[in-house]
């Protein structure tokens, strides 16, 4: 399988990953080596097969419905490169 | 070298209980060995002080007959991939710049809680993606074992720098996690014992996330008994991890009775490996025949899905990481590299903040997830999970545990494999199968190569069934009778 | 009464399918311990798992799986004891994980029913698809700084019960009574408030059209986020308006997101880079997959209310009640609840005129919701009660009622104080309608002449003269009587 420049440029996007222009075909080299090395799982017949999401085989565990946590706005936000007034800034989004 | 820095924890443990010595004591020498140590680059964080502090509260409990068992006062490094509570924790990556957590993982607070004392943050690959150390945005880890050549070699990866910590006295133990080998194959590297418990016995909470349903957390020691006490006070069931297994904690220290008369151990015929280094066979023939002349009855067993392992973790791993590094977008905390939009600033702080392999696996797990992919990819990867999964089931209900080689070399020179990354991979090739189950596993050293370098050699089990890997572990420890030397000076 | 949009070369029909995100009532969130609390400071109600803080994990809250069960019960719907969480991937600046956990192939409720009753008292059933349970994002402000948009993390992680339709509706109307139904539904079980000014149940819109007579499926435009009925029918509309025109041009409809503008009564396209996703849905392996047993199903089943559509079943059944009134009065619960409390023990029927005749028109002139009613149910009741012992007519009642309205008064003291209680006294009206007889030669002769409307005339006089209270059966015997004997 290779991937080519434009198909990097989408999944960088999706990623939110920047990459410039000049190693998007460096990258699209090494991506497609790795993928091609991948590609050995094709000759497995594995229909019928059920997926393995987790090994663990117990249902979700689940609590009770009780407020215990929050109300720790400082633990919160301070790491935040950007707040003002408790709220978190991003760049100005326009819809 | 101080005394105090050889001691393993067991020992460590009975001095501290006769008087003999004391935590603070113990702290001095290994920070005094940790800065002494610098040029290995294993630490990204020391806390001198924050180990100096609890130290003496340790003295202070035992003084008063409230010491609290085995970890009380023994000082351990922690891999900075655990989050500590008011102490940088930066997962090896320039994005989690400056980050304090004001939560301390379940694992170390769990270490916390028995007393042992925390020396600093170790270095590691970014975000734990790596079989050497290479990829720390804080620098490369070295090896304390020097080869032949003079030449400075890896450590392995990710959990380097506990690997080389622990190797180079520079803690007495360390934490380490391991996704596909990243506790197991720095172990062997670095000649020292490393221990993967099955998934679940460790909480996640807290630690940061690779790749959710393989990491686990374990302990990096100087023998198998140590690895048995630390990993009694790391694990256990935590309700804020759903996928941590709601069991008790059995004694681990007591299953080391060095009896596995009549047990079966199976060897996996598709772990040769073609083109096998000859020197690591050598070394499994060799346990393979210190097991027998323990009593052990040695079986041939296949595990028929073996080299499709590496593969689909590949898969399953990116896959997952791709997701678990969405949070990473400069809004909460870490790096932020400003942008006109709000794109661009995700764009340039992920662009920036991450490091080459760690944007090449969430690329590759962005791409076996998007549309069109899915099913080839992902869906088949799953799929052949189940299968390598079954493999180890089928082959549990013969054998009581499996022996192989941790890794296929001994550590490798800096600046080698670092081209090809599917070289690098192949790093993990005996350790991803058990990880994929979900099995315990453990690297012990068990011998050197002609160059002088450690060779580890795994023990993997049944889910759950630590006692087993850590017995037999036990019995190969004391055949091998490897003493750890690692070129720093006794 | 079909919704048919003229084209240039044939008519066009419309087909609706509604995606209605609704807000869990719980006290804490779907996967963290923060309150759920509406309003409070920024960033108040958000634990270190809502900021996806790194190492952090989710853990579900029981209650929220039981309130989706419950909803799927409520819309007879197939509830599937093995659901599967999965991650929706995009990036936001109101999610703070980078995904939201929601649930793809593997939803909690499969499919089900929902009835629709219409305006004419017809009813008519809209397929349910699925019901799934996912997080809530969190709040974006856009107005503070020329430069920043605002982040409040507050509703991050709130469950949501996302419930899709199937493309069964085929007008604005219809689409505006699903939401209203809906919102019913998840009132009376208890599992959403229902409150779309406040965004606890938000719809997406996804219309398309096709030529009447044609069956197709053609491509559909999501309009997101609508938070209103009437908005939801004004966004039809106009997309029905819109499609059509593409398609009258020679165009073609792109399948695409698109916003509503409730100031322009217009929708329009998202930018193109918002219609980029690709979500790549995969099952989230921080959590495993969500198991229940029968047994819980029975429980929760036994102890669900009784529902809308019951409830105006037995009011039809057993009060004897138009489909149409029954209807009204149960398409909300706490006005079912306000109408029992005024029926029980009495005629239903008379407290269903009441009820919807007299209370409702005040209500809805006055903007108030039947919970801040001046007149409240129990007071109500005594005045049906007062027109049932004949204590008063039915027209002084309304003079009573209209008492209440202002003082909030019981309506037997009002009668007292008034004096206003029913002359019933034989002697006093007969008196009454001798005087009415005699003040009227006129209309006697026009009586007896065969006129038998003037005997209203008569009536008339007698009350002027009673100031009404004179009992209403009793005048009429009387003046019969008197005149025709
Ligand atoms: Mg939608
Ligand atoms: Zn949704």
């Amino acid at each position: 399988m290779s991937l080519d420049q434009d198909t990097v440029k989408n999944i960088a996007y999706l990623a939110r990953i920047r990459v410039e222009e000049d190693k998007l075909e460096p990258l699209a080299g090494e991506l497609s080596a790795i993928m091609g090395w991948i590609e050995q799982l094709q000759e497995l017949d594995t229909d019928g097969v059920e997926p393995m999401a987790s090994v663990v085989n117990v249902s979700l565990p689940q609590r009770k419905d009780v407020v215990n946590d929050g109300d720790c706005r400082d633990a919160v936000l301070k790491n935040a490169p950007d707040n003002e007034d408790g709220f978190y800034t991003v760049p100005k989004v326009v819809e | 070298m101080s005394d105090l820095t050889k001691l393993t924890i067991a020992q460590a443990r009975d001095k501290l209980a006769a008087g003999e010595c004391t935590s603070v004591e113990l702290t001095q020498a290994y920070l005094k060995a940790m800065e002494a140590g610098r040029d290995l680059n294993a630490f990204i964080t020391e806390t001198p002080e924050l180990a100096l502090q609890r130290a003496k509260a340790s003295d202070d409990r035992r003084a008063k007959g409230e010491s609290l068992g085995a970890m009380d006062g023994i000082p351990v490094a922690i891999k900075d991939l655990f989050c500590t509570d008011g102490v940088l924790t930066t997962a090896g990556s320039h994005i989690l710049d400056g980050f304090t957590p004001a939560y301390e993982s379940t694992v170390t607070a769990n270490l916390r809680d028995a007393g042992a004392v925390m020396l600093g943050k170790t270095n590691l690959d970014e975000f734990a993606m790596g079989s050497a150390n290479i990829t720390s945005y804080y620098g490369e880890v070295k090896n304390p074992w020097v080869g032949a050549d003079g030449k400075d070699l890896v450590p392995g990866g990710s959990s380097g720098g506990s690997a080389a910590a622990v190797a180079g006295r520079m803690a007495m133990a360390a934490t380490g996690t391991d996704t596909g080998g990243s506790i197991r194959q720095p172990a062997s590297f670095c000649g020292i014992t490393g221990l993967k418990p099955t998934y679940g016995r460790c909480s996640r909470w807290g630690t940061i996330a690779f790749a959710s349903s393989l990491d686990q957390a374990g302990p990096m020691t100087q023998t198998v008994r140590d690895a048995a006490i630390m990993l009694q006070a790391m694990a256990g069931h935590d309700a804020k991890d759903s996928t941590s297994a709601p069991m008790d904690v059995p004694d681990f220290e007591a299953a080391l009775t060095g009896d596995i008369k009549g047990l079966k151990i199976g060897i996996p015929a598709e772990y040769k490996m073609d083109g096998m280094d000859a020197e690591i066979q050598a070394l499994w023939d060799q346990g393979i025949e210190w097991l027998k002349a323990q009593g052990a009855e040695v079986v041939d067993i296949s595990l028929p899905h073996t080299k499709y392992a590496l593969p689909t973790y590949y898969i399953v791993a990116p896959a997952e990481a791709s997701a678990n590094l969405a949070r990473y977008d400069g809004v909460r905390y870490g790096l932020r590299v400003e942008g006109d939009s709000l794109d661009d600033m995700y764009m340039n702080t992920r662009g920036e903040g991450f490091g080459h392999e760690v944007k090449r696996r969430i690329l590759m797990g962005t791409y076996v997830l998007s549309s069109g992919y899915y099913d080839a990819y992902y869906i088949k990867a799953q799929k052949v999970r189940t299968l390598i999964a079954a493999d180890f089931t089928k082959a549990f209900e013969d054998v009581d545990a499996i022996l192989t080689p941790t890794a296929p070399s001994a550590a490798f020179a800096l600046g080698e494999k670092q081209e090809d990354p599917v070289a690098m991979y192949l790093n993990d090739v005996f350790t991803v199968p058990a990880s994929l189950a979900g099995l315990p596993g453990i690297s012990i050293p068990a011998g050197l190569n002609a160059a002088g370098l450690p060779l580890g050699l795994q023990i993997l089990g049944r889910p759950f069934d630590e006692e087993t890997v850590l017995k037999v572990a036990g019995v190969l420890e004391t055949s091998a009778g490897f003493t750890l030397h690692s070129g720093v000076e006794d | 009464m079909s919704y048919l949009i003229k084209g240039e070369t044939c008519d066009w029909e419309v087909v609706i399918g509604l995606e209605v995100h609704c807000q869990v009532i719980s006290e804490s969130k779907l996967f963290s311990g923060a309150s759920t609390l509406f309003g409070g400071e920024p960033n108040t109600h958000v634990s270190v798992v809502d900021a996806a803080m790194p190492g952090m994990l989710p853990v579900i809250n029981e209650e929220c799986v039981r309130q989706a069960i419950r909803t799927g019960l409520g819309l007879k719907a197939k509830i599937n004891k093995t659901s599967v969480f999965a991650r929706k991937n995009y990036f936001y600046a109101d999610l703070p994980q980078g995904y939201q956990i929601s649930q793809a192939d593997k939803p909690i409720v499969g499919a089900g029913t929902l009835t629709l009753d219409m305006p004419d008292g017809t009813s008519r059933d809209v397929g349910i698809e699925r019901l799934h349970l996912e997080q809530d994002a969190g709040k974006s402000m856009h107005d503070q700084d020329p430069k920043r948009s605002f982040i409040d993390l507050n509703r991050c992680g709130v469950a949501l019960m996302e419930v899709v339709s199937d493309p069964d509706m085929r007008s604005p109307e219809e689409a505006g009574a699903f939401v209203r139904k809906m919102r019913s539904i998840v009132r009376y079980l208890g599992t959403c408030d229902g409150n779309m000014d406040q965004g606890s149940m938000r719809c997406d819109v996804n219309v398309s059209v096709r030529p009447v007579g044609s069956d197709e499926l053609r491509t559909r435009a999501e309009t997101k986020n609508v938070n209103s009925v009437r908005f939801i029918m004004q966004v039809i509309e106009f997309e029905a308006k819109r499609q059509v025109g593409v398609y009258d041009n020679g165009g073609q409809v792109v399948q695409e997101t698109r916003l509503f503008d409730s100031k322009k009564i217009e929708t329009r396209s998202m930018r193109s880079k918002e219609n980029a996703h690709d979500y790549r849905y995969f099952p989230d392996p921080d959590l495993l997959p969500l198991i229940f047993t029968d047994e819980l199903i029975e429980e929760l089943k036994a102890e669900l209310p009784e529902l809308p559509d019951d409830r105006k079943n037995r009011y039809v059944g057993d009060f004897g009640l138009s489909p149409y009134d029954a209807g009204v009065l149960v398409a909300e619960k706490d006005t079912a609840t306000y109408f029992e409390a005024v029926a029980e023990g009495r005629d239903q029927k008379l407290a269903a005129n009441w009820v919807i005749n007299n209370l409702f028109g005040v209500l809805s002139d006055r903007s108030l919701s039947i919970t801040e009613s001046p007149i409240t149910a129990g007071h109500l009741g005594e005045l049906l009660d007062l027109i049932s012992d004949d204590t008063i007519s039915n027209k002084i009642a309304k003079d009573v009622f209209e008492v209440m309205l202002e003082t909030g008064e019981a309506p037997a003291k009002i009668v007292e104080d008034r004096g206003l209680k029913q002359i019933t006294d034989t002697g006093a009206i007969e008196a009454a309608v001798d005087a009415a007889i005699a003040a009227g030669p006129n209309q006697v002769e026009q009586y007896k002449g065969g006129n038998e409307k003037i005997l209203g005339w008569f009536v008339g006089q007698v009350m002027k003269a009673t100031q009404g209270k004179a009992n209403p059966g009793q005048v009429n015997k009387l003046l019969k009587e008197k005149l025709d004997g």
